[in-house]
């Protein structure tokens, strides 16, 4: 080979690209200029613009991890009834714009004979967000897709309906890092016990200063075991977040039967009524047991129920648990209340109850 | 077949956990795997095959088995996931199963063209599972092999598409529908996300700060895109002027849900307490002690719509919780209009600036929100160029532990800039 064929090519940093190109023409031509919008059904919205034009939205369901042959399928679609464009929603749903109403009832149905779930708008639980788990990150503790297709399949009535109180996010976490992010629920793991540390490994695979200073509590400390260096643990100072991991695997956080499930309740992205709120601990120590995770599910299933039963319309499911007050969700979804759930991290005298008021 | 056996070539893994989960109404990426693995003759077949095995693994040991490493591509420091097997001896074909991670449009709005296009590259050079988006917004084009990653990306490069950020760089960015299709948005959010990202691709491609730093843009205070949460720099929209009310519409709206519900769901749900119901069923609303907060226009889309003197709120700091737990953005910059050309500019600015105050100050592995956390908000507002606005706490501070001998002096720049403000300026200059 000549040098010249072997001569890499030099990237262009085209960055972001421009979006314009691949929108609906009816998006670019009422840019900025929308009037208003309603839902004439679940998986539906209508939005209208000031010059008159109405464009109906059909949103679907997807497994975000699709084969180029889903990918195909949901173009073909697109193709076929939404003139070739179609979009993307933070939750990995699809999306479809088309201008005429003929056209909505005909997509549905091509979408739903190919297995693709209506719904997720308004009051709905929509997809999960979430991580990657063991199919393609290095340091997760369980799956992603599986849990969350197990989930979905639990949920899929609540996706296709809107007969929440109001909409309910759910995200999936695969370590403490918390990848999926912030939730109504959140469904992460939980690490029960320090790292076991290989230390044949640690010399020559980590940066020990680096991982010292990574941990939250300092609770690392270079050491010396069978004349190599390497690192150890107080393991009564340790909080099993799982900080070390990452930048030095020999720390291994992951273990059979100790990596757990929490799952968390009541945070929220939106401003709306109440200010943005992280999630909080409802409970911990749920196995962590594939392909179904039903402990997972089965308590999953309970938050949303008593939520959907009891909140008042708009409500999020902080909100409800805010008037409700803690007692009651805890009674209501039949979960322990435990020492591990008042906060003991900076600022957790915040977070505690510094009144007379008391809920019954 | 038992999982460990030897298997000749060709050899289709027993799956038996993975198998659980094609049953059910939800799509599954596990029907999808399988479809990829029994393509005849695909060149990734074989790929897949040892990717459903090494997962079928995990889940019976309940282990991941991936370890990163370093692969990129010519020009490039990040972008690209590296992923190599633990147990690549027993598969093979899936040993190199590194991930590129690429920036979608703004608003994720593709045309089915450009699907079968992006489709076609990954059945070419990689593994033919696409991930539609990642928690960074990126398009994940996942499993390819080191050998391969130069020609995928040079592919998707061609189509006019480019790599996002990974490591200890600027991020992915996201932003929401907005202008495109929402009658909320309140700043064309496309426009600002790309003339941001765009204008520091250099901190994208080749990693150099101390931790990574995210954008995010949301057209309201909605935040459909969970900026507060999740960037180091939180776009929000948001506007200064009256809501605009359609009180036929409003009318409209009571006589279709009813007076009670109208009261329990609009009405007190008002968190400032700045909404009245009028005896013949129109709105009244208290502007001034109006949050922008969303609730009521969305409940009454038709009704209620922000205001006409639109802007942007800028939050920074938002992320979770390693090291220092987590935080939220802060609201630095209440308002800044975002209209004109120069509006933008400012933005971008801003947005260098704060890159800047990043690149200088914050330790390694330090998000600038625990940067901000260690040396206090107003040190940092002082760096940034940003004066003291109420809009910025929950509270004034109750700790009677700092000095104010200079008060006086501080005192007085807030008369003058309140003053020079009489004309309505913009805040944050």
């Amino acid at each position: 080979m000549s040098a010249e064929s072997v001569k890499p090519r030099t990237p262009d940093e085209v960055g972001v690209p421009d979006h314009i190109q691949y929108m609906h023409p009816t998006l670019v031509k009422n840019h900025g200029a929308w009037d208003y919008h309603d839902r004439p059904r679940p998986g539906v919205l209508r939005h209208v613009a000031k010059s008159g034009d109405e464009v109906f939205t059909i949103r679907a369901g997807t497994q975000r991890q699709m084969d180029v042959y889903t990918i195909r399928t949901l173009a073909d679609i697109g193709d076929k009834f939404a003139d070739g464009h179609i979009r993307f929603t933070t939750r990995s749903n699809i999306e479809y714009m088309v201008t005429d109403e003929a056209k909505v009832q005909p997509l549905i149905d091509a979408l739903g004979e190919e297995g693709f779930p209506i719904g997720g708008t308004g009051a709905s639980v929509t997809m999960i967000s979430h991580t990657q788990g063991w199919l393609h990150c290095d340091i997760p503790g369980t799956d992603a897709s599986g849990v969350v297709k197990g989930l979905m399949d639990m949920l899929h009535d609540e996706f296709i309906q809107e007969k929440m109180p109001n909409r309910v996010r759910i995200t999936t976490s695969c370590c403490q890092i918390n990848c999926g992010g912030q939730g109504d629920i959140a469904i992460n793991v939980q690490y029960t016990k320090p790292p076991k540390i290989n230390h044949d490994l640690v010399a020559n695979v980590c940066e020990r200063p680096a991982v010292v200073a990574r941990c939250p509590v300092a609770a690392i400390r270079p050491a010396m075991v069978d004349g190599k260096p390497t690192l150890e643990i107080d393991e009564k100072k340790c909080i099993c977040c799982g900080a070390c991991y990452p930048p030095c695997p020999p720390m291994q956080i992951n273990g059979d039967d100790s990596t757990k499930i929490a799952i968390w309740v009541g945070g929220k992205h939106s401003n709306a009524r109440s200010k943005p709120t992280f999630h909080k601990l409802a409970v911990a120590n749920l196995p962590n047991n594939a392909p179904h995770w039903p402990e997972v599910n089965a308590i999953v299933k309970r938050i949303v129920q008593a939520y959907k039963k009891d909140a008042k319309h708009w409500e999020r499911m902080g909100e409800w648990i805010e008037r409700i007050g803690w007692s009651r969700f805890f009674d209501m979804t039949e979960l322990a209340f435990t020492k591990h759930h008042i906060d003991t991290w900076t600022g957790a005298r915040n977070t505690m109850n510094s009144s007379a008021h008391i809920h019954f | 077949m038992k999982d460990g056996e030897p298997k000749g070539k060709g050899d289709i893994h027993a799956t038996p956990m993975l198998d659980q989960l094609e049953d059910g109404p939800w799509p599954s990426f596990v029907t999808g795997l399988k479809r990829l693995r029994d393509t005849k003759d695909a060149k990734y077949a074989p790929m897949m095959n040892d990717l459903m095995g090494q997962l079928n693994k995990s889940y019976e040991n309940r282990k991941g088995y991936w370890k990163g490493g370093v692969v990129s591509v010519y020009g490039y420091g990040g972008g690209i996931i590296p992923r190599y097997s633990e147990v690549g001896e027993e598969y093979p074909e899936s040993k190199e199963f590194h991930t590129l991670r690429v920036m979608p449009p703004p608003g994720f709005h593709y045309t089915t063209e450009l699907l079968r296009q992006m489709c076609d590259i990954w059945e070419e050079h990689g593994s033919g599972l696409i991930a539609f988006h990642g928690q960074s917004g990126d398009i994940m084009f996942q499993g390819c092999t080191t050998e391969n990653t130069q020609k995928a990306f040079d592919a998707l490069n061609k189509i006019g598409f480019d790599l996002g950020g990974a490591g200890p760089a600027l991020r992915t960015s996201m932003s929401c529908v907005g202008a495109a299709r929402c009658e909320h948005s309140c700043y064309d959010e496309a426009r600002a996300h790309r003339g941001i990202i765009n204008q520091f691709l250099d901190e994208m491609h080749r990693p150099s700060l101390p931790y990574k730093f995210k954008f995010k843009f949301s057209g309201c205070g909605n935040d459909c895109v969970n900026a507060i949460h999740r960037a180091d720099f939180a776009v929000i929209g948001t506007w200064r002027d009256d809501i605009k009310v359609n009180q036929e519409r409003v009318k409209e709206h009571v006589a279709n849900v009813g007076r009670k519900y109208m009261i329990d769901t609009v009405i007190s749900m008002c968190p400032t307490r700045a909404l009245s119901l009028n005896d013949d069923d129109t709105l009244d609303i208290d502007n001034k002690s109006c949050v922008r907060c969303m609730h009521c226009i969305n409940v009454m889309t038709k009704a209620l719509s922000p205001g006409d003197d639109k802007g942007v709120s800028v939050m920074i700091g938002g992320k979770r919780s390693l090291k220092v737990g987590d935080l939220m953005g802060t609201m630095i910059i209440p308002f800044m209009k975002l209209d004109t050309d120069e509006d933008y500019e400012k933005l971008e600015e801003f947005a260098e600036t704060c890159i800047e105050f990043f690149a200088d100050n914050a330790l390694e592995h330090e998000r600038i929100g625990e940067c901000i956390d260690r040396i206090g908000v107003p040190a940092f507002l002082e760096a940034v160029g940003v004066e003291a606005d109420p809009n910025m706490v929950n509270h004034p501070r109750t700790s009677s532990y700092v000095r104010t001998d200079d008060f006086d002096i501080e005192a007085a720049k807030w008369f003058e800039r309140k003053a020079l403000e009489a004309g309505l300026t913009v805040a944050g200059e």
